[in-house]
């Protein structure tokens, strides 16, 4: 094939479905994306909507009821695992308990010459800083060096692809977000390709390049964290990356009619629409007393958070969540004016038309 | 909780382990004494003849070939039930348990039944040579006691961390080549815990061995016992057999003592994946088929064959007779192996120190000392300092409580650590005594525990037969000495009817083991966390924590 004329993804899938249960929707429904190399992907949705099932039907841990999988435009689905030279960084890092760090390397280096593995799980070890701990058992290690053992590990066999599987979902707060700087370093140092799973936007957002937001075994959104955050697609993907006010209106072009007045929206659009205002786009300008009336938005709730505020605000029936900086300071009972300091975002209903 | 364990405990409950630590002592003792008594140069004249060699040799044989032909059944069997997608798993489990119903000497007895001139394949048109010796002992013994393999194997196959596999075949190794270097390493203590029961119960086997007349050490014993007049020959071979069993014991220790096997990670582990059999399927049935058909099936149709050749009705009313003696010390050696149980399971788990733990190693010595060594010593010292226990129902009893204590300890000693410490301090800071505190605060939480503890060791003297044989008052007839006295005599169609009995009573056993698989029953699990209904079974009392059999049950902590 043609390099020029068509680009080879370094990962490329396409229609991935699966299927547990015959009396069940089906697990992963129809799932296509493509990675190229040196990116790092994140796979986000909440528990159940098929992003692990994706990720090991892609390292062959499990057995696709429809799709293809090509890595470096060769077709992997039909491989066994061993045969498919992608990485698999578990959730509880499934290090062998009964080998030292070292030896947990060295088994992974089966493939190179006797004489050179244990220089070779050496270089890897002083990259994850842990060449002092080369003798020690797992359960001797605190659980970021084990799952910095489980990365070098996975680096050690030299695959093309690395898939995570929550690996930070079982470190503690303080040293979640310092491995996750860590690990997202060693990647790049090595510009491997990778694909996190996580259901933790925080995470996604901050340790990937790309997004990928699943729900109900479906890939509902795909694009860069600014893309996805700032533009999402559905409601859902509004409420799940992030707090979203979702608020109805009927669109003219560019502006849309809605409880809050016109407000400006983006993209433009026609007739009845449903729109997502983010908290932090919202910001709330006091009411003289002349001009408020019975039904106008008034604060229930003040939350002070230090470094911003968060309001809620009742109006026509609705809730509002308002994230305002300090220099917004109004007290609960107060009648406020909401306005948007962004363009509504269009969303697509679900059951209306998706386009990939 | 460690640093709070570790009080002292009050000087007062060291008194009952410091009496059972005696108890059981002292007659080991008299047994050095015994042995000792007899002239020296014809002691080791004695010790290091032929025959010697010859017991040796035949004893490890016997346990060779029962260890191999255990693992042989139980590891696959094992692998079927908890990796593959073979349909029926659950009742597959419980059937090949079932087995454990049927002690040693009826499973002797069933192959002995099988073969012959009235034998069962004789009256199909297969006229079967009578099964006999090493073949016949090792036959026996591995289709009785392969359950305990099967289920150590089987909880470390449910405990396996299927991502090492994964990781495994992720990092480029074969199936073949992860079963070799990931799955085999890391089931190994099951394996090894598994070989140390059975060789355990092979080495302290005296029914199959005597009824296939294969001479290995108990056989020795016994007949050294009961037919000589040298008794100090049948004192040092039972000093020769347990330092035999010794063996197995120091070896599992070592082994497990220098692997790192547990878990590591605090992550959610998963089910397991299904391997699909394909073809193979019908293999995988035919050798599940064939396990069960000759453990639990070929016995009872044995037990049907020689009822039916000769009806057993006049004999019943003698089966009940021996039916109500077997009762007659069963029920006492119950209520005596859970009350010595009970301080010793209290001292263990609220006060951890290097005292209790010797005191709880003591007690499984008493399990660990093949029975008819236990029950010579028992003999040498009553006749010597107490005659008056001599051939009385009070020495059976007594010598059965020490047997079973630790059988008793598991499922006491389980409650006791799943019943919350600070529950007596409540009641002590309410302003009750220490003994109040027990009796009212923790009592309540140990019924079940001792329930269980008291119907284990109740069933194991239903079927118990070496110490009774050596043991039982002359004229005390017991089920089980019943079926071995009438089965070595070639008695088969007399035997049937009680051999029956305990095995329908047995199956009380192994359904009670059964039932408490229910999720109810659970121990506290341990450190994975979450489990999965599959991994609930893993941790029922089935598995090698309170099974009969385990030495080392208290071992380390």
């Amino acid at each position: 094939m043609n390099h020029r004329e068509r680009p080879i993804h370094h990962l490329d899938i396409q229609g991935l479905t699966k299927r547990f249960d015959p009396s069940s929707p089906p697990a992963v429904q129809d799932v296509s994306f493509h990675l190229r190399t040196g990116e790092i992907l994140g796979l986000l949705g909440p528990s159940g909507c098929g992003k692990t099932t994706t990720l090991r039907m892609i390292a062959g841990f499990t057995r696709p009821d429809g799709g293809e999988i090509f890595l470096e435009g060769t077709s992997v689905a039909s491989l066994p695992p061993e045969r498919r030279r992608i990485g698999f960084v578990f959730q509880d890092y499934a290090l062998f308990p009964n080998r030292t760090v070292l030896d947990n390397l060295v088994f992974a280096l089966h493939r190179k010459k006797r004489a050179i593995r244990k220089g070779k799980a050496r270089d890897l070890l002083a990259l994850v800083g842990l060449s002092r701990e080369e003798g020690r058992f797992p359960h001797e290690l605190s659980g970021g060096q084990q799952q910095r053992v489980a990365l070098a590990r996975t680096l050690a066999a030299e695959p093309e692809l690395i898939l995570l599987d929550e690996p930070f979902s079982n470190l503690d707060a303080a040293l979640r977000e310092s491995t996750r700087a860590e690990v997202r370093s060693l990647l790049k140092c090595a510009e491997m390709s990778a694909i996190l799973v996580t259901h933790d936007q925080e995470e996604a957002l901050s340790f990937c390049d790309t997004l990928g937001v699943m729900n109900a075994g479906t890939l509902e959104q795909r694009g860069t964290p600014e893309e996805v955050y700032l533009t999402p697609r559905t409601p859902f993907v509004a409420q799940f990356l992030g707090r979203a006010n979702l608020l109805r209106g009927t669109a003219r072009g560019t502006t849309a009619r809605t409880d809050l007045g016109d407000i400006a929206i983006h993209p433009a659009a026609e007739g009845s629409v449903l729109l997502s205002l983010r908290p932090e786009h919202l910001t709330l300008q006091p009411l003289a007393a002349a001009r408020s009336r019975n039904d106008s938005p008034r604060i229930t709730s003040r939350e002070f958070r230090g470094h911003d505020l968060t309001y809620r605000v009742a109006f026509m029936n609705q809730e509002f969540l308002v994230h305002t900086d300090y220099t917004c300071d109004l007290p609960p009972g107060s009648a406020v004016a909401l306005v948007p300091r962004r363009p509504g975002v269009v969303l697509q209903e679900p059951g209306l038309c998706r386009r990939g | 909780m460690r640093s709070r364990g570790s009080a002292a405990a009050p000087l007062l409950l060291y008194l009952p382990p410091g009496l059972i630590a005696l108890a059981m002592l002292v007659p080991l003792g008299y047994l050095v004494l015994r042995t000792l008594e007899a002239d020296p140069t014809h002691l080791a004249e004695l010790i290091l003849r032929g025959r010697s060699r010859v017991l040796l040799g035949n004893t490890l044989q016997l346990t060779g070939a029962v260890v191999a032909g255990t693992t042989a059944i139980a590891l696959p069997l094992a692998w079927l039930v908890t990796r593959t997608d073979l349909p029926g798993t659950r009742m597959i489990t419980t059937a090949a348990v079932l087995p454990l119903a049927v002690p040693g000497y009826v499973m002797a007895y069933a192959l002995l039944g099988l073969g012959g001139q009235n034998g069962l394949a004789a009256s199909l048109g297969v006229p079967l040579q009578r099964l006999s010796g090493l073949g016949g002992a090792a036959a026996a013994l591995t289709l009785y006691a392969f359950p305990y393999t099967f289920l150590n194997l089987r909880s470390a196959f449910l405990s396996l961390d299927p991502g090492l596999e994964e990781a495994a075949r992720s990092l480029g190794y074969s199936p073949w080549q992860v079963f070799l270097r990931v799955t085999l390493p890391l089931i190994t203590p099951g394996l090894i815990a598994g070989a140390l029961i059975v060789s355990i119960y092979t080495l302290g086997d005296f029914g199959a061995v005597a009824l296939m007349r294969f001479e290995v050490f108990s056989f020795a014993i016994y007949t050294q016992y009961t037919s000589a007049f040298d008794r100090s020959y049948a004192a040092a071979l039972a000093l020769m057999l347990m330092a035999l069993t010794a063996l197995p014991l120091a070896l599992e220790a070592r082994v497990l003592k220098n692997s790192h096997l547990a878990r590591v990670g605090s992550g959610v582990s998963r089910r397991p994946r299904q391997i699909p059999l394909g073809w193979k399927m019908p293999l995988a049935l035919l050798f599940v088929a064939a396990v069960l058909v000759s453990s639990v099936g070929l016995p009872a149709l044995i037990l049907l064959h020689w009822m039916r050749l000769q009806p057993p009705w006049a004999e019943l009313p003698r089966v009940a007779a021996a039916f109500g003696n077997s009762l007659s010390a069963a029920v006492p050696s119950a209520l005596v192996a859970v009350a010595a149980a009970l301080p010793l399971a209290y001292l263990r788990v609220r006060y951890p120190s290097r005292g209790s733990r010797a005191a709880e190693r003591i007690a499984f010595t008493g399990y660990a000392v093949p029975p008819l060594a236990l029950g010579l010593a028992m003999v040498f010292f009553s006749l010597r300092a107490v005659p008056a226990l001599y051939q009385t129902r009070t020495l059976l009893i007594l010598t059965y409580g020490l047997n079973f204590l630790a059988l008793a300890m598991g499922p006491i000693r389980n409650s006791l650590m799943a019943a919350p410490r600070n529950l007596e301090e409540a009641a002590r800071s309410l302003g009750r005594s220490r003994v109040a505190a027990f009796c009212l605060a923790l009592f309540p939480l140990l019924r079940k525990g001792i329930f269980a503890a008291l119907t284990l060791v109740f069933v194991m003297v239903m079927k118990e037969l070496p110490l009774a044989v050596l043991l039982a008052p002359t004229g005390f007839t017991t089920l089980s000495t019943a079926v071995f006295s009438r089965t070595s005599e070639a008695l088969l169609a007399e035997a049937a009817p009680y051999a029956a009995a305990i095995v329908l009573f047995s199956s009380l056993f192994v359904g009670l083991l059964v039932r408490s698989e229910s999720p109810h029953n659970q121990e506290p699990s341990d450190a994975s966390g979450k489990t999965t209904p599959r991994e609930d079974l893993s941790r029922a009392p089935l598995s090698r924590k309170t099974l009969p059999g385990n030495p080392l049950q208290g071992g380390a902590p």
